[in-house]
């Protein structure tokens, strides 16, 4: 009977001015289980968590671990009591190495205080061969790509001996082979008795992996399943409250002008290494130009070249036949929304009106035009459905997926024939991101040009019209959405296969 | 324009005058480096060398004993740090501007101080110092060796100075990992104080005496020696070697004939190549300035 690792029970977490983000919360988790929870963005899920880990304090409620109530005052008695956790967004310390990151915090030391360096890496080399996690200790955290990031946090927990691990959407920034090789872990894991909570917005992923899952939607609990027994439409139904509808069909445009010319472009990376190698395409109005690619493959220094952000080498970038400049205005959805789409410290209108601050609707010479700015800025809450719906909420403040709906409100709107996105749905619930869909679908009904940048393979197939693989640099293969398939990509993805491209 | 006499600039005393001018900016410099790894400027440095260089030879002449003084000084500076802690990390207020209020301050206070205990604003009764200054192997010269090394060390290799660099590269990871981030950087601030304390005692031994205002800008050009050695102790102490060498050079030619204007120049000149020409990019504490905010 008694053989649960967490019980959660009647937890409240009131924000601000009796904002409920967590109500009335039981969450049940069996030892040994990998249990999902899911919900909308803004639902709770992280807020619980985070109680859970000592973060913060439940205003009402109780906790209990392996049958014994206990009360978490911060994440260290949370680490201590066996609990580890590893957040939505991670928490590395980027000019530390990957040992001195594991063991910060915990660091078996001798005279001095001057720490055993041979003991704790060979610790870790145990752990990491036992689990089957394959990193370089001494390699610079801040230039490892965010799968092996996210190994470290994994490692990390493992290394304070956590019984319990609990993972905020670890999936939501890797590639599909990322999430394959963690998924591995997290079976040996759970086959090594370890309990694991699983945050994920991926039905599919969360259907695959989970023994069990709850569903929050608006701070309440609406569902407790046995996976083997639900499925994706129930599901979907429980995490939103009402059936989701498939996307519109997306049927040709009948445009044909050339926004966006790329002509044997090369750009240099921050090492000043070559990124990009010659690469040329063109993007059409009203069509979706998806690009796929194992992140690291210079899709990022591509789209920083296209958004202004960084120096192109060689060659030239064409918009609308005329040479691309610093100042033309272009919508773009950044892949890393903390560090280039938004200011934590402002508050919602203000973020809307970031990069488009000399827009006359906004402001005059000499001063900003605040009542039109917020006007606005409450019609983009109502037609994204952003929440909470309140233009003076500081960014920082929203959830994740309702920051990111933030900024393809901003973008999404801005008078512009091209539209660059970066993994826009990236950490986005399935209402959101079938939200994001459908906008980006329709701009290109209305005869934009978007570049769409993602990971996800079955979001690429079903919004581009064509699609281009990037590896090592350079554009390996062009497909027709319509004519390709996941594994054709992926094959072009990994360079075990490459056709020409130019022209 | 006269030959260089080449000889000269190699010859002992030469080397021992660099060493001399060297160490009241190696000492506040390495200090800076605890400070700022931690993730707080610490601007206060220039009054902490003029207030301890001060309590450095009250001490001294109350007691007579030069250890004593020593004591005091690095007293004083651990309480001005202490001082500049409370505001910049318990209320988080601007650490410059906390800076800058302490320097004015502890220039008001020593001078203050001065005519009372001494009856003349300008400058203390001769203190005995330290004679042994002038030998190459001197104890005061060691022990700044050794706190040089002791100080790489504890940055680079201990548990203390892992966690000192998290707090001020990182500090929401480091709080997630329950390390104290306000009392580590207390730590760091406290040892800049101490150290700049120290660097007031020679100071103050090397002159026989204190005068107003002896700090004389050697805490500002401190911090410049340690942006200009990357927050890295034994580069700190490579740019502070650079300063003493070029300031010892100026000192020595002043009557060789060059027009004194362009060899006091030298020593600017050439933090200004050091800065442009040689030194890459260098990457402050990405967290250094500004304060934590514990998450509710
Ligand atoms: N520190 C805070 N102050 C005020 N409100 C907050 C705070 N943290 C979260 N909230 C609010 O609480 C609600 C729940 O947020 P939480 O981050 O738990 O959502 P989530 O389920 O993790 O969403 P997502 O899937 O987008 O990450 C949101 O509406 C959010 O705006
Ligand atoms: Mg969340």
């Amino acid at each position: 009977m008694d053989n649960y690792a967490v019980e959660m029970t009647g937890i409240t977490k009131i924000f601000g001015e009796g904002f409920k983000a967590n109500d009335n919360v039981n969450l049940r988790v069996k030892r040994g289980d990998i249990h999902a929870l899911v919900g909308e963005n803004g639902a709770g899920k992280s807020t619980l968590m985070n109680i859970l880990y000592g973060m913060y304090r439940p205003d009402s409620g109780y906790i209990k671990i392996n049958s014994a109530e206990k009360t978490f005052h911060s994440p260290s008695e949370a680490i201590s009591g066996g609990i580890g956790m590893v957040h939505q967004h991670f928490m590395l310390v980027e000019t530390l190495s990957v040992l001195e990151n594991i063991i910060l915090g915990d660091e078996p030391a001798g005279f001095a205080g001057i720490i055993d360096y041979n003991t704790c890496r060979k610790r870790i080399k145990e752990l990491a061969f036992v689990f089957r996690i394959d990193i370089d200790l001494d390699a610079k955290v801040g230039s490892l790509p965010v799968g092996i990031q996210q190994k470290i946090e994994i490692l990390k927990i493992l290394y304070r001996n956590a019984e319990i691990l609990i993972l905020d959407e670890p999936t939501a920034v890797l590639t599909p082979r990322e999430t394959e090789g963690l998924f591995k872990t997290l079976k040996e894991l759970r086959s090594e008795g370890k309990t694991i909570i699983l945050i994920s917005h991926k039905m599919s992923e969360v259907l695959s992996i989970s023994d069990r899952i709850t569903v929050l939607r608006r701070g309440k609990v609406t569902g407790d399943l046995h996976t083997a027994d639900t499925g994706k439409s129930e599901l979907g139904r429980l995490i939103v409250g009402e059936e989701i509808a498939d996307l519109s069909v997306k049927v040709k445009t009948p445009f044909e002008d050339t926004i966006l010319e790329v002509k044997n472009v090369s750009i240099k990376n921050d090492r000043k290494f070559l990124a990009i190698e010659d690469i040329s395409f063109l993007v059409q109005s009203g069509e979706i130009l998806g690009i796929a690619g194992v992140e690291g493959n210079g899709q990022t220094e591509l789209i920083e070249a296209l958004s202004g952000i960084r120096e192109i080498d060689s060659g030239t970038v064409l918009l609308n036949g005329k040479r691309l400049q610093q100042n033309d205005v272009i919508a773009h959805i950044p892949a890393d929304r903390h560090k280039h789409g938004i200011v934590k410290e402002y508050p919602l209108y203000m973020n809307i009106l970031l990069g488009r601050e000399s827009e006359s609707g906004f402001s005059t010479p000499y001063h900003l035009k605040q009542k039109e700015l917020i006007n606005y800025t409450d019609n983009l809450i109502k037609e994204f459905d952003i929440r909470p719906a309140d233009h003076g909420q500081l960014m920082g403040g929203l959830s994740g997926g309702n920051q990111q709906k933030a900024v393809a409100a901003r973008e999404l709107t801005k008078d512009t024939d091209l539209i660059i996105a970066s993994h826009p749905t990236r950490g986005l619930d399935i209402k959101a991101a079938k939200f994001v869909h459908e906008a980006l679908l329709s701009e290109r009904r209305k005869g934009k040009a978007v570049v769409l940048v993602s990971t996800d393979l079955s979001e690429l197939l079903m919004l581009s019209d064509r699609i281009a693989v990037m590896y090592n640099g350079t554009i390996t293969g062009m497909f027709k959405a319509v004519q390709t398939d996941e594994n054709e990509i992926g094959m072009y993805m990994t360079g075990m296969m490459a056709k020409d491209s130019k022209k | 324009m006269q030959e260089l006499p080449m000889d000269e600039i190699l010859d002992i005393a030469f080397l021992l005058q660099t060493l001399r001018i060297t160490i009241p900016y190696l000492l506040p410099s390495v200090g800076a480096v605890f400070s700022e790894k931690g993730g707080v400027i610490n601007i206060a440095l220039e009054g902490i060398l003029l207030a301890g260089a001060f309590c450095t030879a009250v001490g001294t002449f109350y007691t007579g004993n030069v250890l004593l003084g020593i004591v005091c000084g690095v007293s004083a500076g651990v309480l001005i740090a202490y001082i500049h802690s409370i505001i910049t990390i318990t209320f988080k207020a601007n650490q410059i501007v906390s800076g800058i209020a302490l320097n004015i301050f502890a220039l008001g206070i020593t001078k203050f101080f001065c005519k009372i205990l001494f009856n003349s604003s300008s400058n203390s009764a001769r203190i005995e110092g330290l004679e042994t200054l002038n030998l190459p192997f001197n104890p005061f010269l060691l022990l700044c060796i050794i706190i040089l090394a002791i100080s790489y060390i504890t940055i680079y290799r201990t548990k203390f100075g892992l966690r000192l660099r998290a707090a001020g590269e990182n500090p929401e990871a480091a709080d997630s990992l329950g390390i104290n981030v306000n009392r580590i950087r207390y730590a760091g601030v406290l040892i800049s104080g101490a150290l700049a304390g120290l660097g007031g005692a020679w100071l103050a031994f090397e002159q026989h005496s204190f005068t107003d205002g002896m700090s004389a800008g050697r805490g500002y050009i401190a911090l410049a020696a340690m942006i200009i050695g990357k927050w890295n102790p034994l580069g700190a102490a490579a740019a502070c070697l650079l300063f003493g060498f070029a300031e010892s050079f100026t000192l020595q030619f002043q009557n060789s004939g060059i027009p004194t204007q362009f060899i006091q120049m030298l020593p600017y000149v050439l933090t200004i190549i050091v800065l442009a020409g040689f030194i890459g990019k260098a990457n402050p504490p990405a967290a250094d300035g500004i304060p934590f905010e514990k998450k509710d």
